[in-house]
């Protein structure tokens, strides 16, 4: 069993959000819990939806393989099983899973007495999901608006709404977004840097401590954020990036129509400068 | 600064902002027509509320009563008809009335000088009005237009564009370019217009509808090694296809599959139309627009009589035609109304050279 010899008094149970003693087991390294059995069940029955998609389109290639969503004609109803109808059971049994997962992690944070950053964060990405093919589609009038299930299918449908707003850099939540995903990278890279720089010294010299991360950035920058800090700002980019990318598609469309450059008039018609 | 501020400042900022930014956005239902297979985002959303405005401004007018079509030719009753000498007189007249109702202006109509505009009242067959030369010049033009197949059995009247105004309200001319602060030549780093509101380069009108540069910058190949357009040329191009998308009120999945906007096979068959409308408004730039510059230049506000109204842009070239000056935020003028049918004279437009003895500025 791969675990290390203190891990066993870890191995709590209770905790649960629901079931009490239900599944509150272990098989190996994992615990299974009520969540767990719900993932998996959907994780299997999603697959295996997915896997009969492909058997009926006739391709096994990963690339190709696409799941689309019904034809607007449908609306918010439930489509025919090979004609989008499969997209809406797959899509049911995705959020099943995201949400049985956000929900063990949760779990596994009370057993541990921990706090929920970890269910909260999964749970950011997994609004993303919702927001795409749930939240959208449900303003707008229609599943077929969500976003097809293939590698390659999906890129073409994200191009293709990206042009239905003409020019989707002026969209101003995805400004926001793609400046947040660089920043995550940006900060990920010096704060890797910094460690990696701090745990390898020269060769007999003792490890570096904060005191050193810490003076390295404030001779740097004139500030540093800590130990602790660091990881909290973190999250709030990687979260924020998240969240905003959520922002910007479901602003295209239920909440803007046209070009997203034209959405600057208001902007350029500031009484500041408008002549 | 205490928490308790901190947390006022950061709710008034954001009551602000919201105030601000609320009311630039749209809200839903909105209206989604689907133009390809399920799942590829060939959609094109459009807001009702604001659809039902470009219709109602798109509106076709009345047809005028039909004219018969016997009786001897306008070419033998009246001298000097080279283009509509074919029609009765009844269709004569009711043509030059519709002329009059769709071009002059309305000031001058109401005042009973309509026919004026464009003719001597002592000598209607006399060339001297400069807008006499212009009119049977864009008589040939429509005839041009007609035959094009870029409008189809809808065809054009002279409305399609001039919509009751002596110049059409959506025309471009050349831009002084400014060079301050951080704007390029091309007039980057500003708000184009042209380009529906983007930074693009304002002015995408003279390399493509003026001049006939090429448009197509996607590369041939899976590596663009041996391609020979640029980033600059690749915006012109996105920028004339900014202009094409706001002035039909449609979007670029209208007439791309962006996986491959090159690909023909790929594409709505929309595109074939839109090929056609480029190669149209070049023709009616080149051909019609730009060689009447001179008549123009010598009546930059118009006949000396009427109310001023600008024939020249900033740099003294002439207003030119592009897809907006006869689209208007539509994918079909005037709503696809078929407004040609209503008015059979023209298309008995003579084909051959008009002999307008004022082509010069007199």
């Amino acid at each position: 069993m791969a675990m290390l010899s203190f891990e066993r008094k870890y191995r709590v149970r209770g905790g649960t959000l629901i079931g009490g003693d239900l599944f509150d087991f272990w098989i190996g390294p994992f615990w299974v819990g009520f969540f767990g059995v719900t993932t998996a069940f959907f994780s299997f029955v999603g697959t295996a939806l997915i896997l009969i998609g492909a058997a009926k389109q006739g391709t096994w290639n990963p690339w190709l393989i696409n799941i689309a969503p019904p034809d607007l004609s449908y609306g918010l109803r439930l489509a025919p099983m090979y004609e989008g109808g499969l997209w809406q059971m797959i899509t049911i049994c995705a959020i099943g899973a995201f949400v049985s997962w956000a929900l063990r992690q949760a779990e596994i944070s009370r057993k541990l007495g921990m706090g929920y950053h970890i269910p909260i964060a999964y749970g950011v990405a997994v609004f993303a999901y919702i927001t795409l093919v749930v939240i959208r589609p449900v303003l707008m009038g229609a599943w077929g608006h969500g976003f097809p299930y293939g590698i390659w299918s999906h890129l073409d449908w994200v191009s293709n709404v990206g042009y239905q707003y003409l020019h989707f850099h002026y969209n101003p939540a995805h400004m926001i977004a793609v400046s947040f995903f660089f920043t995550t990278v940006l900060a990920l890279s010096l704060h890797g840097a910094l460690v990696l720089s701090a745990l390898n010294p020269p060769p007999g010299e003792p490890v570096k401590t904060a005191e050193h991360e810490n003076t390295f950035f404030r001779d740097f920058i004139g500030y540093s954020i800590g130990t602790l800090g660091i990881h909290r700002l973190g999250l709030f980019l990687a979260l924020s990036a998240g969240f905003w990318s959520a922002v910007c598609i479901v602003i295209s469309g239920p909440f803007w129509t046209r070009g997203w450059p034209e959405w600057w008039g208001w902007w350029l018609n500031l009484p500041i400068w408008r002549n | 600064m205490n928490n308790t501020n901190i947390k006022i400042a950061i709710a008034v900022t954001g009551l602000v902002l919201a105030a601000i930014l609320v009311p630039t956005f749209e809200r839903p239902p909105v209206q989604t027509s689907q133009n390809g297979f399920r799942g590829t985002g060939m959609e094109h959303v459009v807001n009702p509320r604001l659809r039902a405005t470009t219709v109602a401004a798109n509106q076709a007018p009345a047809a005028l009563d039909a004219a018969d079509n016997d009786g001897d030719r306008a070419s033998t009753l009246y001298q000097n008809v080279q283009l509509l000498g074919d029609l009765s007189n009844a269709q004569f007249l009711r043509i030059m009335q519709a002329m009059t109702e769709w071009v002059v202006p309305q000031e001058v109509r109401d005042a009973g000088n309509g026919c004026a505009y464009c003719h001597n009242i002592e000598n209607m067959a006399s060339d001297e009005v400069y807008t006499k030369v212009v009119s049977r010049r864009m008589l040939q033009m429509v005839r041009t237009i007609n035959n094009h197949p870029h409008v189809g059995q809808n065809g054009v009247t002279c409305y399609t564009c001039h919509r009751g105004r002596a110049v059409p309200a959506e025309v471009w001319s050349t831009l002084p370019m400014s060079r301050a602060g951080l704007q390029a030549p091309t007039g980057q780093n500003q708000p184009s217009r042209a380009s529906a509101g983007s930074s693009l380069p304002l002015d995408p009108f003279t390399p493509y509808l003026l001049q006939d540069r090429p448009i197509r910058v996607i590369s041939g190949t899976s590596l663009p090694g041996y391609n020979e357009s640029s980033i600059q040329n690749t915006e012109w191009t996105y920028g004339l296809m900014m202009h094409m998308s706001a002035g039909l009120g449609v979007n670029c999945t209208f007439c791309h599959n962006s996986r491959s906007f090159a690909d023909w096979a790929q594409s709505p068959p929309q595109r074939t139309t839109a090929w056609h409308g480029i190669r149209m408004v070049r023709d009616v730039n080149m051909t019609y627009i730009e060689p009447l510059t001179p008549l123009w230049q010598a009546n930059p506000n118009g006949p000396p009589e009427s109310p001023r109204q600008v024939r020249l842009g900033a740099m003294g070239d002439a207003l030119k035609v592009n897809c907006a000056t006869c689209h208007r935020g539509v994918n079909r003028p005037l709503n696809g109304a078929p407004m040609l049918q209503d008015y059979p004279e023209l298309r008995t437009i003579r084909d051959g050279p008009a002999r307008s003895a004022a082509l010069a500025p007199q």
